[in-house]
């Protein structure tokens, strides 16, 4: 199994005839995702590579051929509107890469998400794959490999990096879900993390975490109460230094400083093997399989 | 982007916002003319982008025009924090009753614009929240229908019993609450927020965070940015659109990618080393952006070893090749450079470094630790 994407996914790529979204449309296509549609308001009729039907709404593609979910790589003027688009669409899963979406427009985005029950991974995201199966983004499908451990992240080339470290001694991937650098998203680690542990074929989860935040020490509260695989932790930002902070409200409002050893020391306290070194990841799997 | 004290008060006073009178000064002579404009007694205070400002000197009272003058010729040009005080806001001073606190941010957790408040403001803010948590009020607004009237009055009397002052305060932060969304602020916090013995509610002082993200869209507030807060390294960085920041180390780093940037600073230090700065060169695939980060990069006079590491995704391992080519064509490297480079377009990007005499890695750890060696061989 996988979480999330698998062989049912039905993609509508928002942005398919633009520089990034063509390109990686492409790569989809070749990886064997099942690219359905395209949007690009003004480009309805348009035929992409010969095989995708582009439209001019996402509605009119959900219509025509039932797509499923949503990937967008249209620019960050226009991103946040392509979500509302998505989900007001009926679109169950919506996976947005775009980087640079205003703090304040996902404060609006976000709920109106939830209110029409779609799932948003990102933005600032490079998405995720189910190797073998489904891949939605830009997660380069070479270095990955069909298996039983899940990944979810929160940075883009740490994740590659981590996933070719499991690939190359062995280790296949159900999952790879790169949920995000920033401040506000759809997907949380909680959420990978509790279906992960419903997946039958995830056997071990490595979560992939940095300064900043809170985010890891909650999803190990949620590790230490409700996960039973074994999971395997990093935090980059081990040498980050503090910053030039303005104002008190990002110190009152966590009451955590979100440095890595915080989140480190958060990760251990909850039974999860933190790696020191992402090199660090397959022993540590061994270790605990 | 971060925002100057005298910048945000002109923000918060066109929403509304009473804001005591006050100009900036960059020159002691033009703080004098302004003292003399203001009379009496006037409090000097250095703009720059870090707290802590009086407690490092930076922030003085000055009963006359020609006190006033002296001090703004101390504070200007002063260091605080690493930054050159560059500018002074000069403002009567404030006959004080109460001190509290009203910020606003975009809280991660509730995914919400949060309104935190607290009738114990002042300089000693965060110590109150971690020692008496239960002094801070809160409350996450939806932002669908915004700061509503009722919930900025039930916080206004949680600052002030006296119902003019608790109203007077609802309507700063209903307006603080537009400010954030009309300048795009990630943060805007007025602290403190004073009564004044004639029963008034001002905000004396404020600090915004403008969310780099709103920047294209609002041209007027980028237009708010003071080039010299920053260091020119930072600045040359910005404009060529990489991430930097500088440390105090001696391995240089080059990377694609912030999360794989902050872990390849990690691992120099695993293997004993110091990185010299955290550089991200982003996702798009750009040979021009590698010069630029090998100039800023050798830039520094304490790089004694410099080490690329790249995973391509977007990043195609043949336009970094081409980049750190192109690179050392116009600029010769003094020190030595170890690179890795794995992902899309690797075997491309091997070819055309061994073309011009590099050796590249494929393994992260290895790469790291060679840069590290070189980088105490040479020191």
């Amino acid at each position: 199994m996988s979480i999330f994407i698998d062989k049912s996914t039905r993609l509508v790529v928002q942005g398919i005839t633009g520089r990034d979204g063509s390109f990686h449309a492409k790569q989809m296509i070749s990886y064997g995702t099942k690219v359905v549609a395209g949007v690009t308001p003004g480009k309805g009729g348009q035929v992409f590579e010969g095989v995708v039907p582009v439209f001019n709404t996402v509605a009119d593609a959900v219509r025509e051929t039932k797509a499923n979910a949503a990937v967008i790589y249209v620019p960050p003027p226009f991103a946040a509107s392509a979500i509302f688009e998505a989900a007001d669409s009926g679109i169950g899963l919506i996976v947005c890469i775009t980087e640079g979406i205003p703090v304040l427009d996902m404060t609006r985005v976000l709920p109106f998400v939830a209110e029409r029950g779609a799932r948003l991974i990102g933005p600032n995201c490079p998405g995720l794959i189910s190797p073998g199966k489904s891949k939605v983004g830009i997660i380069p499908g070479n270095i990955c490999k069909a298996g039983k451990i899940g990944v979810v992240s929160r940075s883009g080339t740490l994740t590659y990096e981590i996933i070719h470290q499991l690939t190359t001694q062995g280790f296949g991937q159900s999952t790879c879900v790169g949920i995000g650098g920033d401040p506000l998203i759809g997907t949380n680690f909680i959420h990978c993390l509790s279906a992960f542990q419903a997946d039958a074929e995830t056997d071990a989860i490595v979560m992939i975490g940095e300064i900043g935040g809170t985010d890891e020490q909650q999803a190990a509260e949620f590790v230490r109460n409700g996960v039973t695989k074994p999971v395997i932790g990093f935090i980059a930002g081990q040498t980050a230094p503090p910053g030039r902070r303005m104002g008190h409200a990002g110190a009152i409002i966590s009451g955590a400083s979100g440095t890595a050893a915080e989140k480190m020391a958060a990760l251990e306290r909850a039974g999860i093997s933190v790696m020191k070194r992402p090199a660090d990841v397959v022993p540590l799997l061994k270790e605990r399989l | 982007m971060n925002l100057h004290e005298y910048q945000a008060r002109d923000i918060l006073r066109r929403h509304g916002i009473p804001v005591p009178p006050g100009d900036v000064a960059s020159t002691p002579a033009e703080a004098k003319a302004i003292a003399e404009r203001m009379g009496g007694t006037v409090v000097i205070k250095a703009q720059v982008h870090a707290g802590g400002r009086g407690k490092a000197g930076g922030v003085k009272l000055a009963k006359t025009a020609a006190e006033a003058e002296a001090h703004a010729r101390a504070i200007l040009g002063m260091t605080i924090k690493g930054l050159t005080v560059q500018k002074v806001l000069v403002a009567p001073a404030a006959d004080i009753v109460s001190e509290s606190y009203v910020g606003i941010i975009v809280d991660r957790a509730s995914q919400r614009p949060v309104l935190m408040v607290s009738a114990a403001g002042g300089i000693d803010i965060e110590e109150v929240a971690a020692k008496t948590p239960e002094k801070i009020h809160r409350l996450a607004v939806d932002p669908r229908y915004g700061l509503l009237q009722h919930q900025a009055l039930m916080l206004g009397f949680k600052l002030y019993s006296e119902v003019n002052q608790a109203r007077a305060a609802a309507d700063i932060m209903q307006k603080l609450y537009t400010a954030v969304y009309a300048v795009g602020a990630s943060l805007a916090e007025i602290n403190p927020l004073v009564t004044t013995p004639d029963g008034k509610v001002q905000a004396l002082d404020a600090k915004i965070a403008v969310d780099d993200n709103e920047l294209d869209r609002r041209p007027d507030i980028a237009a708010l940015r003071d080039p010299t807060a920053d260091a020119p390294a930072e600045v040359a960085a910005r404009e060529a659109g990489l991430t930097f920041i500088k440390l105090e180390g001696t391995v240089g780093c080059c990377v694609n990618g912030a999360g794989l940037a902050m872990a390849t600073m990690d691992l120099v230090k695993y293997y004993g080393g110091d990185p010299a700065n955290f550089l991200d060169i982003g996702g798009s695939s750009n040979p021009q952006k590698v010069v630029a980060a090998l100039r800023i990069i050798t830039g520094d006079p304490h790089v004694k070893a410099i080490l690329f590491n790249i995973f391509g995704g977007i990043t195609r391992g043949d336009d970094v090749a081409n980049g750190i080519v192109q690179a050392t064509q116009q600029f010769p490297l003094k020190v030595p450079i170890v690179i890795r480079l794995t992902g899309t377009n690797e075997r491309e990007g091997i070819d055309i470094l061994q073309k011009a005499g590099f050796a590249a890695l494929g393994d992260m750890d290895e790469a790291v630790k060679q840069a590290v060696a070189k980088a105490k061989g040479a020191a």
